[in-house]
């Protein structure tokens, strides 16, 4: 018996191991979040949560329900294929309130970044030398953004 | 025309239930979403991105990415010709050494460019969802994860900022956000493709280089596609189960 | 821009881990040598380097506790770490790691240092006076036991715990080899090498500064160096350095040899932005020079005083070669891009919470710990026991 006794500050020591343990497991149970592992090792929760974010983009479908007139002129063009805000930007905030008018791109600007001649581009991609290619007048003047071909109604 | 949220939301019946079921908890009480019943990934047409930036900065408005880091980003290689020296043999190996730009992460396009010799092309890169994620594996706590339906995603009020994940990703798709301190990245836009829209690179790209694709979907365009074309991703090598999937990838492409 | 050359993909411009991330794995390398040091003694019986036993505990627990300072520095969000504990992923090296770190501190060398000193312990308690008296009676936890008999089952428990503390301070510095080894995405960090290299590398930055601290303390001591146990010291190191630099040539040549896709990428930034660190300090100066210095020693017949200057020169080259190498590895293997067209340069802040103050702070911290440590338990019971005696 006095091994136990002589050895008693031993039991000492793993006692407060077991008590440290004890405690690390009631504060962990109070701590880990409920939702951490509903479907593997994360915060169930966090799905739904990184799914609630607010959208900026509207998606085009939604621009087609008001605009059925400009979509139904972009799907006969060249442009048939370019979605509403690839041009116009973001507009979620306008598809929830109609009275915020969003600004009208400027062409100049919108035009060149797909149209600016590169040898970088695909060689079947429509691209002219902004330079060159009638300089300071407006791309408009000549070509319909909803419908840019010289031939379908933007033609002089 | 005035129409009110309200309104809208009545237009939109399918996203309206949607909408309000996402907004009240996960995704899997919508009664049109069933996380189970999609696996989400993405194709690149090489030959059909122009390297506009489209995406580049539709991503940053969509998801607030700062400045200098990027969710999605387009580089643009050229692989110049061979070239007729004595021996034939070169070094740098235009094919092992293309030149690679990305100004700004390809944000507001490319300085045009004017040498016709040699090959171009557009590399639109993002996260690629990777079914056997290194990034997810060495997260000490949890904070990072494959979602049900296949998407990489970062629980922020989580995260330690340890940026192992940041090291452990191939293909430079993550980074710390300078002001949230956490792991940033791309979520495939999942608060989007959650309510049957598509994420925000894709709708603002104009020659449809890029698409979303659900692999679970048998009526999605994709399964047809990986028939006929060549497809690959990128540094299989790595065996990390992309599912960024590439037509026309270039072997120069890393 | 920003020291891109080349092409960098756009989010590795920043590098992630800073020279925080460098000290970790060097503070971590130097507890497990010291460990390593006082199991010599311990469960080899190597009785000639017996008077550095509880200095090297001490200096391995000093370190200990600042080991994790600069990882939770580090971190976003420092007071979500117990998250570690509480949600440890369990395919992440850096989960476990926080594990690990406990078991080796609590169950190995807390136990170790308070199996051995028991007896001082109980002594002090009865000896001293106030704050100190009550800070040593809750050390005792309570039991002033120290018969024969109970003395005998603490130095019996003392060597299994030692000899479990062996391969735990294997797996903890291992471990630390791991986290950075099993980065499939960076091919200078992946290799199953890595973590026998931090073992190895950890034990001579250990050994060498147990040796240094030794010296040093019996110098302000006024006492003098027992030879016998520095000779000692510096065998085991300069054996243990043999290894430690053959395993890194090993890894060097194979690399070399296999000349992957990575190899033109690597070998550029080793000639030119690692030139310094990697060849210069942590090969030239920090292996080689202290290799030779050790070399010397063991063939050639030197008075005494040339031996202590040169074990003084060896060991501290060595702990700069070892935290060269530590820099090498953490900062050079984000140096590069992972696309292998481009690199990048680290600039060190200086005052910010990663910068190179909290640094050198972080360096010199465990310094005071040590000194607290000493001066609560003497490390010399002989000495103070004659001191009583006279």
């Amino acid at each position: 018996m006095s091994v136990f006794k002589d050895a008693g500050h031993l039991f000492r020591f793993a006692g407060l191991f077991v008590l440290a343990f004890l405690i690390f497991l009631v504060v962990r149970h109070y701590i880990v979040p409920k939702s951490f592992g509903q479907y593997g090792h994360y915060r169930g929760a966090s799905i739904g949560e990184i799914a609630a974010r607010p959208v900026k983009f509207a998606g085009h479908e939604t621009c087609e329900t008001c605009h059925s007139d400009e979509a139904a002129k972009k799907s006969s063009g060249k442009h048939a294929h370019v979605n509403c805000e690839a041009c116009h930007g973001a507009l979620a905030s306008h598809a929830d309130d109609p009275s915020i008018m969003p600004v009208l791109p400027d062409t100049a600007v919108l035009c060149a970044r797909c149209h600016t001649a590169s040898a970088a581009k695909p060689k079947g991609f429509p691209q002219v030398d902004p330079a060159s290619h009638y300089p300071g007048t407006p791309c408009n003047t000549c070509h319909q953004p909803h419908s840019p071909g010289m031939d379908a109604g933007g033609a002089k | 025309m005035k129409i009110s949220r309200r309104q809208m939301l009545i237009l939109l019946p399918a996203a309206a239930v949607a909408w309000e079921s996402v907004m009240a908890g996960t995704p899997e009480d919508a009664p049109n979403y069933k996380m189970t019943g999609h696996w989400w990934g993405m194709l690149i047409d090489i030959p059909k991105c122009i390297g506009c930036g489209n995406c580049v900065r539709a991503c940053q408005t969509e998801n607030d990415v700062p400045d200098g880091y990027f969710r999605t980003w387009v580089e643009r290689y050229h692989r110049s010709d061979w070239p007729m020296s004595e021996s034939g043999d070169v070094t740098p190996n235009p094919l092992i050494a293309p030149e690679v730009i990305s100004p700004d992460g390809g944000k507001e396009g490319f300085p045009a460019a004017t040498d016709e010799s040699g090959k171009y092309f557009f590399v639109p890169k993002m996260c690629n969802h990777c079914a056997e994620s290194p990034c997810t594996q060495v997260c000490p706590v949890g904070a990072t994860f494959i979602s049900p339906d296949g998407v990489v995603l970062v629980d922020q009020t989580y995260c330690l900022g340890c940026a192992y994940c940041v090291q452990a990703c191939p293909y430079g798709c993550r980074y710390v956000h300078p002001e949230k301190k956490v792991a940033d990245k791309c979520t495939l836009c999942y608060h989007r493709i959650t309510k049957g829209l598509t994420t925000a690179c894709c709708e603002a790209c104009p020659t449809g280089a890029r698409q979303l694709v659900d692999l679970k979907n048998p009526n999605d365009p994709i399964h047809a596609f990986l028939k006929t074309h060549s497809v690959q991703v990128l540094k299989p090598q790595m065996a990390t189960g992309a599912k960024l999937f590439y037509n026309d990838l270039d072997g120069s492409v890393r | 821009m920003n020291g891109v050359e080349g092409y960098m993909y756009p989010n590795e411009i920043t590098l992630y881990w800073s020279v925080l991330i460098v000290l970790y794995p060097y503070i971590t390398g130097l507890v497990a040598g010291a460990f390593i040091l006082a199991s010599l003694e311990r469960v080899f019986r190597v009785e000639a380097v017996k008077p550095t036993y509880r200095l090297a505990l001490l200096t391995a627990l000093a370190f200990l506790l600042v080991a994790p300072l600069p990882l939770v520095l580090h971190l976003g969000h420092p007071f979500r770490s117990p998250e570690m504990y509480f949600t440890p992923h369990s395919t992440s090296a850096m989960a476990m790691f926080g594990y690990v770190y406990l078991w080796y501190l609590m169950a190995v060398l807390v136990l170790e240092i308070w199996l051995d000193y028991r007896r001082d312990i109980v002594l002090l308690s009865q000896s001293s006076k106030g704050l100190l008296r009550f800070v040593y009676k809750v050390m005792t936890l309570g039991s002033s036991n120290i018969s024969p008999r109970s003395l005998a089952i603490d130095d019996r428990v003392g060597w299994i715990v030692t000899l479990i503390g062996i391969p735990s301070a294997f797996l903890l510095h291992g471990y630390v080899g791991f986290i950075f080894g099993s980065v499939k995405a960076n091919p200078w960090w992946s290799s199953p090498l890595m973590p026998v290299v931090f073992i190895f590398s950890a034990m001579v930055s250990g050994i060498a500064g147990v040796m240094l601290l030794y010296m040093a303390i019996s110098k302000l001591r006024k006492q003098v160096i027992d030879m016998r146990c520095v000779d000692s010291i510096a065998m085991y190191l300069f054996y243990i350095f043999i290894i430690d630099f053959s395993l890194e040539m090993l890894d060097l040549v194979h690399r070399i040899y296999e000349a992957n896709e990575s190899f033109n990428s690597l070998n550029f930034m080793v000639h030119t932005q690692l030139y310094f660190s990697q060849i210069v300090l942590q090969i030239g100066l920090g292996t080689i020079t202290p290799l030779a210095l050790l070399f010397l020693t063991q063939v050639v017949k030197l008075p005494e005083i040339a031996r202590k200057y040169m074990y003084v020169l060896s060991g501290s080259l060595a702990l700069i070669g070892v935290l060269a190498m530590r820099w090498n590895v953490v900062i050079g293997g984000q140096l590069f891009s992972k696309s292998f067209l481009g690199y990048t340069t680290y600039k060190m802040s200086l005052v910010t919470r990663e910068g190179l103050l909290v640094a050198i702070f972080l360096t010199l911290l465990p310094l005071v710990f040590l000194w607290v440590l000493i001066k609560l338990l003497p490390p010399w019971p002989e000495k103070s026991a004659h001191a009583a005696a006279d």
